[in-house]
């Protein structure tokens, strides 16, 4: 199939449809979680332990009994009768340890936010008020903040019964590591840190559980990337069958990764309906957001490059250490992603030697775990900083030594050092197109004459790697129940029109849209006459949801299977009532057509009005069937990687240490686009949720595990103000696997962007010898670094 | 409880509420008129913008008594009276949202930067009038192109 020609029939994939949805939301006309109310609804709030560590020595939930509006007051050990505690280990990471965690803590808090009692009342504000008569006696134990004291001998046990803090640990070692820096002519060595931050979306995690007594049946509204996730957690955890669990997501007002693990709170949410047989709504507010949902990256890198005098990488060695809080999060671990950066580090390179360890921590923080580009900022950041700081130290340009090393574009299938497999990627092509794009040369000579006059201005390059359309190699090979394949199924209506129920879901990523396109291409049918239902357990066919920018390559691919399938059942009907051979019609424009002349021979409105008001005038023994399902899953490769280049251009104050960020230019190749509007918003805002990550977003412990600044006010998100325009690019290398041959877009943004800015950065600061490896960049980092030259760039010989 | 009484989208509403509740909590929980999100809570994203006596604010840091008297509109009301239909249209047309939870906000605080804006603003006015709205999905750039093609059509005579 070439979707590449735009003169083929019924065309769609390759259009940049506007999502039909977008009216309703843009009127405020969604339905998000937070906007259900039902009836006898009841509004949970948490009291959270205000310690870092802590053991609990009594509760007193008697005064918040007696506070109006209050229906149940629950504390650990009332919700531990409710709700079996869970351990998130996966067997494919190999010495993966975590401890029980329980909805409510019991007996003892590990972190400041975990959730130690909830109320029930008629109104939040209520339920508020009686949180505060709750009366909690603790006495504090020392908090554990740091990740490397964490794993010191003679640190305080987080768990004492798992015997230290290491949860995971895992080496990769590829040829002779050794040897090649003994053998190289440099060494470039540096070491990364990268701050915690956190997703924010912009609705808070919000769930609204309804258990019916009568019906004996649990249905819960939940803002959620993984409904079919869900409901198997619930059932197993609540000791119900799944059948008897409905998960429905509708309108998710951003995700980012963030609405894909088991949270405490939500647990116990759901449990609570069960017990008080009516609906349970728990809305998170943005400060207990701050301290209850999962933190992301919190990495430190100690990274070194062999590489000789002509620039060529011969190695890699790394050493990555990240804090992952009191406990792996469920199901899906906390170790994944330290996992991914050693998997990836180097990624885009042709060499031969690495050695790595990834260790992952245990500490008294909130809890650390999956966020959009799990691993990849980290080590595309690493890959590239230390690739920049080769350049500058062996005096070459950038982009030189870049291409030097990239995998070349007809090396393909290979396989890099750490044994990910790679189908086909298109490095240079996309360096070409990027240069192009940028007017490098005539960038670096403005460069150039404005540092003359004073003016700092860098500019940085990062090629990435992205990780998408996972198999059952993330999760499921580990004894995860989480659906590596998705399914959709297509129906055609009386009036001729298709409905498509699928189950990978929607987060405003343009789901819905995309697969409207791909089922209205294959059947042959507009595009409007097609809808599109996702984000329920009830009604969509079993899967895995979206995640790892997976929908478009996955869910996509069994749309279009779906579509094909149902045509075939059409023209078999068609045949049938037209007494014309199958093999001489095809599917056109909403009509049955001649295949040879693309005359319309009947249209399935019409078709689809015989088969279900009058069947009694087809021939004997035709059953119209105008529903078909498929499912898919790639089974070739574990992922598709698709691959990328990002630049940024940007302005460094050395007075105030303010950056003003001035371009930023992507090239991105994930195979076929199935809607090019659509994926460049994906690597549009993923670039700035990078940027963020680069510039502004950390959130600050202090040495008591105590978080600083968990406020919308303290804690700095990008604003319009300071965002540049981003100039995107396509190379098309479809991926085999799938008729579409789509990959994933939802993560290449995010993947490079901090890379980007972070050598940009450093190219800025280059006249003045000085590098940092610390991000976010703020301006009183920078300006520390200004005035004390630390962070001097420097290999060794 | 303290007895209010108020315009919401052209509608007399009379209500007895607690003092301490806010008019966005009052909006959404006591009329229904849930387009009118809560992003934070304390004043910094936006996503509760509403205008009370035709200036834009944040229906958090108004309590709803404080609107008594007073002419409320929400992103319901101006969208059935066909006021942004165009600056709407234009957002759908560029994909300038993704979730949406951000959208009503940001639709009304974009009218009233056009209501108000100078004849000479151009793109990095709009950035600026809108950085008080957050969005964690688009990275603003279409957004700035929705708004942007409205305030240029508006102005073609």
């Amino acid at each position: 199939m070439k979707f590449s020609d735009p003169t083929r029939p019924d065309a769609q994939i390759g259009l940049a449809r506007a999502r039909p949805q977008a009216r309703a939301l843009a009127q405020g006309r969604g339905t998000f979680t937070s906007d259900i109310t039902l009836p006898r609804m009841v509004h949970a709030a948490f009291l959270r332990s205000p310690y870092a560590h802590a053991t609990i020595t009594a509760i007193d939930l008697a005064p918040a009994r007696t506070m109006p509006g209050v229906v149940a007051v629950l504390d650990g050990a009332a919700m531990a009768d409710l709700c079996t505690p869970w351990v998130g280990v996966l067997t494919h990471l190999k010495g993966l340890k975590s401890a029980p965690q329980y909805p409510l803590a019991v007996g003892r808090v590990r972190w400041q936010g975990e959730p130690v009692a909830m109320v029930l009342a008629t109104t939040r504000a209520q339920a508020e008020d009686a949180a505060e008569h709750i009366m909690v006696s603790y006495d504090p134990l020392p908090p554990v903040v740091d990740a490397a004291a964490a794993l010191a001998p003679g640190a305080p046990l987080i768990h004492p019964e798992l015997g230290d803090n290491l949860a995971f640990e895992r080496h990769i070692d590829t040829g002779n590591t050794d040897a090649a820096f003994a053998a190289a002519d440099h060494i470039i060595e540096a070491d990364f840190t990268f701050a915690r931050h956190t997703g924010v979306p912009l609705e808070p995690r919000a769930v609204l559980a309804d258990w019916n007594e009568g019906a004996q049946r649990l249905t819960i509204h939940q803002g959620t990337q993984v409904p079919h996730m869900m409901q198997t957690i619930y059932a197993r955890h609540l000791g119900l069958d799944e059948s008897q669990i409905r998960v429905i997501s509708p309108d998710v007002g951003g995700s980012f990764g963030i609405k894909i693990h088991v949270y405490p709170d939500e647990m116990a949410v759901v449990a609570a309906s069960r017990l008080l047989r009516r609906p349970v709504r728990f809305v998170a507010d943005r400060l207990e957001s701050f301290v209850s949902d999962i933190h992301a990256r919190d990495h430190t890198v100690h990274a070194r490059l062999a590489i000789m005098n002509d620039g060529t990488i011969t190695g890699f060695d790394i050493d990555d250490l990240t804090g992952i809080g009191p406990y792996s999060a469920y199901p899906r671990t906390s170790a994944v992603e330290a996992n991914q950066v050693i998997n990836l580090i180097g990624g885009p390179y042709r060499f031969a030697h690495y050695r790595a360890r990834a260790r992952v921590a245990f500490q008294t923080k909130a809890m650390m775990s999956q966020y959009r580009a799990v691993g990849h900022p980290i080590a595309t950041s690493v890959t590239e900083g230390l690739i920049d700081r080769a350049a500058s130290h062996l005096g070459i340009d950038p982009v030189t030594i870049r291409r030097r090393n990239l995998i070349p574009d007809d090396a393909y299938p290979c396989t890099s050092p750490s044994g990910m497999r790679f189908e086909a990627l298109s490095h240079h092509a996309c360096l070409d197109r990027l240069l192009t794009l940028m007017d490098y040369d005539a960038l670096r000579a403005e460069q150039a004459s404005l540092r003359q006059r004073g003016i700092m201005r860098g500019i940085g390059i990062a090629s990435f790697i992205e990780i998408t359309n996972p198999g059952a190699a993330f999760y499921g090979v580990g004894g995860a129940r989480i659906s590596a394949q998705d399914g959709a199924t297509l129906r055609l209506d009386a009036a001729g029109r298709l409905i498509v129920q699928a189950s990978v879901t929607e987060q405003g990523q343009g789901t819905t849209t995309i697969l409207a396109q791909i089922a209205a291409e294959a059947m042959g049918v507009a595009f409007d006459h097609v809808r599109v239902m996702l984000g329920d357990t009830d009604v969509t066919p079993y899967g895995g949801g979206t995640w790892a920018s997976r929908a478009a390559g996955i869910g996509g691919e069994a749309t279009w299977q779906a579509a094909r399938a149902l045509c075939a059942q059409i023209l078999t009907l068609a045949a049938s009532i037209l007494q014309e051979t199958s093999g001489n019609l095809d599917i056109s424009g909403g009509a049955v057509i001649d295949r040879a002349s693309r005359a319309e021979r009947i249209t399935l409105a019409e078709l689809a009005r015989i088969a279900y008001f009058r069947p009694d005038t087809l021939p004997k023994g035709i059953q119209a069937e105008l529903i078909a399902t498929r499912h898919y899953v790639p089974r070739e490769y574990p992922f598709a990687f698709t691959n990328g280049i990002q630049a940024a251009w940007l302005e460094l104050d050395t007075e105030t240490g303010f950056i003003t960020l001035l371009k930023h230019w992507v090239v991105e190749d994930c195979g076929t686009v199935i809607n090019p509007m659509l994926v460049d918003e994906q690597i549009r805002g993923g670039v700035v949720q990078g940027i963020g990550a680069a510039l502004f977003e950390q959130c600050d412990y202090d040495a008591e595990g105590q978080m600083l600044n968990a406020s919308m006010a303290d804690y700095l998100v990008p604003m319009a103000g300071e965002m540049p325009d981003i100039t995107i690019a396509h190379i098309t290398t479809p991926t085999a696997e799938s008729t579409i041959g789509a990959k994933g877009a939802g993560e290449a943004g995010t993947a490079a962007a901090s890379a980007a800015i972070a050598n940009a950065v450093n190219d800025a600061l280059s006249p003045l010898a000085i590098s940092l490896a610390t991000i976010p960049l703020t301006p009183a980092r920078i300006l520390a670094a200004l005035q004390t030259g630390t962070g001097r760039a420097g290999g060794r010989p | 409880m303290t007895s209010i009484t108020l315009t919401v989208n052209g509608e007399p509403i009379t209500a007895t509420i607690p003092a301490r509740l806010h008019l966005a909590d009052f909006l959404r929980d006591h009329l229904g008129l849930t387009g009118t999100h809560l992003g934070c809570e304390h004043g910094v994203c936006g996503a509760c913008t509403v205008r009370l006596d035709g200036a834009i604010v944040r229906g958090c840091l108004v309590l709803a008594v404080q609107a008594d008297g007073c002419t409320v509109e929400t992103i319901e009301g101006v969208s059935d009276s066909g006021e942004v239909a165009d600056l709407q249209h234009a957002f759908a047309a560029r994909n300038a949202l993704q979730c949406g939870y951000c959208t009503p906000g940001m639709v009304l605080t974009a009218q009233d930067f056009l209501l108000h804006a100078p004849a000479d603003a151009d793109r990095a006015a709009i950035r600026e009038h809108l950085s008080g709205n957050y969005c964690r999905c688009t990275g603003y750039e279409a957004i700035i192109d929705a708004v942007e093609t409205t305030l240029n059509a508006r102005r073609t005579p």
